[in-house]
């Protein structure tokens, strides 16, 4: 299968489990998978000296293909090679994603980094792998048995005889190990970790605070130049005709580069190239228009549509007709930015038939064979270098930005410089999904639920390069690249589960092929999306579809407990068999202190501030980490203003390998995700995206107010490594549109609550 | 035109159209990582300095404007192995994702403690309000500029 054609989960998750021939991800160790190469030029995965150096001193160089962002992942896999190794955490030197260097481990995306590099396979077990080598090594040095020593700070010692060491630098130091990773080399069981596990700081911390940090924003060749990239006025506008003339002459101008609807200018100064692009003049052909944004939601229901059945147990239409009560509700959540604080930016070097290109782009290798696609060089001689960029959480404009940049060096035959507007980050990023969700359930006399029918719809176009598609993002699309191609489709019956994109409710059996795989009891049911073409482009935003579809599924869950008078959280463990999520959900109840009783509140005030509470929680991606939240909010009556005073969450992700990590990301998730409920909307007129800069796009600032924040991990040393970057954000909006409810007894079921939209709805309760 | 810049103690004098916002020069001609381009608008605070004791948006701010005045980036507080106190709170409490907004956070967060050392967190909140940091590491950043405040500014 070609990697750019699988969805991206399953993309992410096959090209994550190549190293020794069995799964990275699977729950069962050993279990055998479909091995898959990384691309060309990549060290081969199932060497060891492809993720392992130790050095003739003895230091400790650890190769990985997952790349720090800002989510911590650097610190753990630092920590997890020094763990299996045996050494203090300071011992390790990481380095990530450079085609030069580095194993292609695919994106870093999906909180699949964990799962890919701490279970059974890459990292996780090329470290077991050395450890085990050494061991042999120093069993034959010794002559002790290796089950007989002991390691620690790089030395391995005789535990009845500690005049008999060796270090590993005099075993191997300098050397490669010429090895295979071993699929049976034991992991070091949890309860010996002593590095792994522990709250180690962040190693960057000392020079981000400082300014030392180099982030790609800073990184400065010599003879490097600037550019600035002109984007079209409307979405669809072609170029009819460049006037270079209009800047000739401009102080520091190097160079226009038109080539087909890619417009840029390269100066000798930042300043200067912003002069020039904006003088310069540019003839561009009328916009292809934009359907409007009022009866958008509409509108996409009815576009011809590629159709995807996740779970179908193909009664529940029958079910439904039988059942006491059917409730059907319809949610909306709208395109949402990246929008990263940094605009993107990227510096290229393109020298005759060699470039090398400084990006902060998520997929080192893929950006490799795309932007030599876009230069016409061959991918061997394009060498992508990882540099942090601006937290990103999906794909925000670090890969388009990648390609102005080298085209822009190319032109000019020397280094180039390019950081976006603010304006061209946020109007042309590739945006999360629109989600127009419908719900239909059946309740029998009792209240329970007998059958449970989803079905959404969701606009895409683009999403990230892989290899083939430079035209997926914006620059790609100007210099005359095709996004990958929709084709509307009929679904197709499952043949396994998959609930990657979250779209089977918690509550469902989730039975495909005869086997139940979800986390619920529902046995009627069923689940369909209808993917839709969009007039954006769309890509992966933190959490994304799961986001979406969560806050449905467990706003429209309340809506049930609501309809019988339940308990929403008892109402929900009623419906729950899996007991890692019914675990997770009753921490975050238990720490919220969360008192038994049916949503509203009895009794409600119609006007001033209220109060209410609401619950949520979710297997993310069906099988990769389980959360919680309750949440507190106060909603204003008068004015429509949502206020989150209170947040408790709860986390199982497995093994928790750094805890103060794993908090920093629960946190930044939960606040994430109440600035997205609250505030975000990607806006647009009958032409062009009009919310492209921070008046116009509203995030939450730091003068927020500042819900205080209660994080339960549950450690669970025997289970596999999950996800904890995606967790907390995909709970947070349902539980506040619950507590909204819960407060006002108004049932808000279109994202995002702002003051107006609120009020809106407050008014039509009368 | 020829303006002379006073940054982190050091004099610099350079041929530069004076329109230039005082950004490109921090980190083009100087070469400094903390100040940021976020937006140029002036909306996100990354690429705060501190100019004669204010907090000032360098990326909307003509160079010519800041001609003869004492100009401090993050760089001046303190070094990764001697930080500034409030340097070491935010080492302290972990309080970074990405680190882009961080030079924002800290400089805005220093200006105005400087100015107002028994301010409470409320207004410490009220005087970030427009600062942005788009991974919202508010929760730790908050308690370390409350750690700062609490042990050294006051």
């Amino acid at each position: 299968m070609k990697k750019g054609a699988m969805n991206r989960r399953g993309f992410l998750k096959v090209s994550g489990a190549l190293v020794v021939g069995f799964s990275s991800f699977s729950s069962k160790p050993g279990e055998a998978q479909v091995l898959q190469t990384a691309l060309p030029g990549s060290p081969a995965l199932n060497q060891l000296d492809s993720w392992i150096a130790i050095g003739a001193d003895g230091s400790i160089i650890a190769y990985s293909g997952k790349e720090e962002l800002g989510q911590g992942i650097a610190t753990a896999q630092q920590q997890l090679v020094a763990e299996e190794l045996s050494v203090p955490f300071e011992r390790v030197k990481l380095i990530y994603c450079d085609t030069g260097i580095t194993p292609d481990q695919s994106h870093t995306a999906g909180s699949q980094s964990h799962p890919a590099n701490f279970n059974h396979g890459n990292l996780a077990q090329a470290g077991a792998t050395a450890r085990e080598t050494l061991f042999q090594l120093a069993s034959q040095r010794l002559n002790v048995p290796a089950d007989q020593l002991t390691a620690w700070d790089g030395v391995i010692t005789a535990k009845n005889d500690p005049s008999k060491k060796v270090a590993y630098a005099q075993l191997v130091g300098g050397k490669k190990f010429n090895l295979a990773v071993s699929v049976s080399a034991k992991r070091k069981p949890a309860s010996e970790w002593k590095v792994l596990g522990t709250p180690a700081k962040r190693p960057d911390l000392p020079d981000i605070v400082t300014g030392r940090f180099e982030h790609v924003h800073n990184v400065r060749l010599p003879g490097m130049l600037h550019g600035r990239v002109v984007r079209p006025p409307a979405v669809g506008s072609t170029v009819l005709s460049v006037d270079e003339s209009s800047v000739q002459g401009m102080p520091g101008l190097e160079k226009v580069v038109v080539k087909k609807n890619f417009v840029g200018v390269v100066a000798e100064k930042p300043w200067q190239a912003m002069q020039a692009a904006s003088k310069l003049k540019v003839n561009w052909s009328a916009g292809t228009g934009l359907p409007r944004q009022t009866d958008f939601y509409e509108a996409v229901r009815k576009q011809p549509a590629r159709d995807q059945l996740v779970v179908d147990s193909k009664d529940s239409e029958q079910t439904l007709g039988k059942a006491a009560t059917v409730l059907k509700t319809t949610y909306y959540h709208p395109y949402q930015m990246h929008g990263s604080v940094g605009s993107s930016c990227s510096v290229a070097d393109v020298q005759g038939e060699k470039a090398t290109i400084y990006s902060a782009t998520q997929a080192v290798w893929y950006q490799k064979s795309t932007s030599a696609m876009v230069l016409g060089l061959k991918p061997e001689n394009v060498r992508v270098i990882f540099r942090r960029g601006s937290g990103c959480y999906g794909i925000n404009g670090a890969d388009t930005v990648t390609y102005d940049a080298a085209i822009l060096s190319q032109a000019v035959g020397r280094p180039v410089r390019v950081q976006l507007s603010r304006k061209d980050e946020m109007a042309w990023e590739n945006y999360g999904n629109a989600y127009v969700m419908e719900e239909r359930a059946g309740l029998d006399a009792q209240g329970n639920i007998i059958a449970w029918e989803h079905e959404s719809w969701t606009p895409s176009k683009g999403n990230r390069p892989g290899t083939g598609t430079p035209g997926n993002v914006v620059t790609g699309m100007l210099l005359g690249f095709d996004p990958q191609p929709f084709a509307p489709g009929p679904a197709q019956e499952p043949r396994a589960y998959n609930n990657g994109s979250n779209v089977v409710p918690s509550y469902f059996a989730g039975r495909v092929a005869g086997k139940a795989q979800g986390t619920g009891k529902i046995a009627s049911e069923k689940a369909l999306v209808h993917n839709v073409a969009s007039p954006f482009w769309t890509g992966p935003l933190r959490s994304p579809a799961r986001l979406q579809n969560t806050f449905a599924h467990e706003c429209f869950m309340d809506e049930l407990a609501a309809k019988v008078k339940a308990d929403p959280v008892e109402y929900r463990l009623r419906h729950l068999s899996d007991p890692r999520l019914i675990e997770v959900l009753k921490a975050a109840a238990n720490a919220a202190k969360w008192e038994p009783r049916p949503s509203p509140k009895t009794g409600l005030s119609k006007t001033g501030v209220v109060t209410g509470r609401g619950a949520a929680c979710v297997l993310y991606e069906g099988d990769n980490g389980y959360s919680a939240a309750v949440i507190e909010v106060d909603v204003n009556q008068d004015t429509g203003e949502v206020v989150v005073k209170r947040i408790w969450t709860s986390h199982d992700c497995g093994p928790i390998s750094n805890p103060d990590g794993l908090r920093n990301q629960i946190e930044g998730g939960a606040l994430q995700a109440v600035s997205r409920a609250l505030g975000e909307e990607v806006t647009w007129d009958n032409e062009k995206v009009t919310s492209f800069d921070w008046r116009t796009y509203h995030s939450l600032t730091l003068g927020m107010p500042l819900p205080k924040i209660e994080s339960v991990l549950i450690n669970r040393l025997d289970e596999e490594a999950n996800g904890a970057g995606e967790t907390s954000i995909t709970v947070i909006a349902a539980a506040i549109g619950n507590a909204i409810f819960d407060a006002t007894g108004v049932r808000i079921r279109q994202i995002p609550f702002t003051k107006d939209w609120v009020k809106k709805a407050l008014e039509k309760r009368g | 035109m020829a303006i002379t810049l006073k940054v982190n103690g050091r004099s610099h004098t350079l041929d530069i159209d004076p329109a230039t916002p005082l950004l490109y020069v921090l980190s083009d001609d100087l070469a400094l990582n903390g100040p940021k381009f976020g937006c140029g608008l002036g909306q996100c605070g990354a690429c705060t300095a501190i100019v004669n004791g204010t907090a000032v948006r360098t990326c909307v701010t003509p160079v010519s404007t800041v001609d003869g005045k004492e100009v401090t980036t993050l760089e001046a507080l303190g070094t990764p192995e001697k930080p500034h106190p409030l340097q070491q709170a935010f080492i302290d409490e972990q309080a970074s994702q990405c680190g882009f907004c961080v030079n924002g956070v800290i400089m805005s967060a220093k200006a105005f403690l400087d100015k107002n050392p028994k301010a409470t967190p409320e207004q410490m909140q009220q005087a970030l309000s427009g600062v942005l940091c788009r991974c919202f590491t508010h929760v730790r950043m908050h308690r370390a500029i409350e750690r700062y405040a609490k042990e050294v500014a006051r």
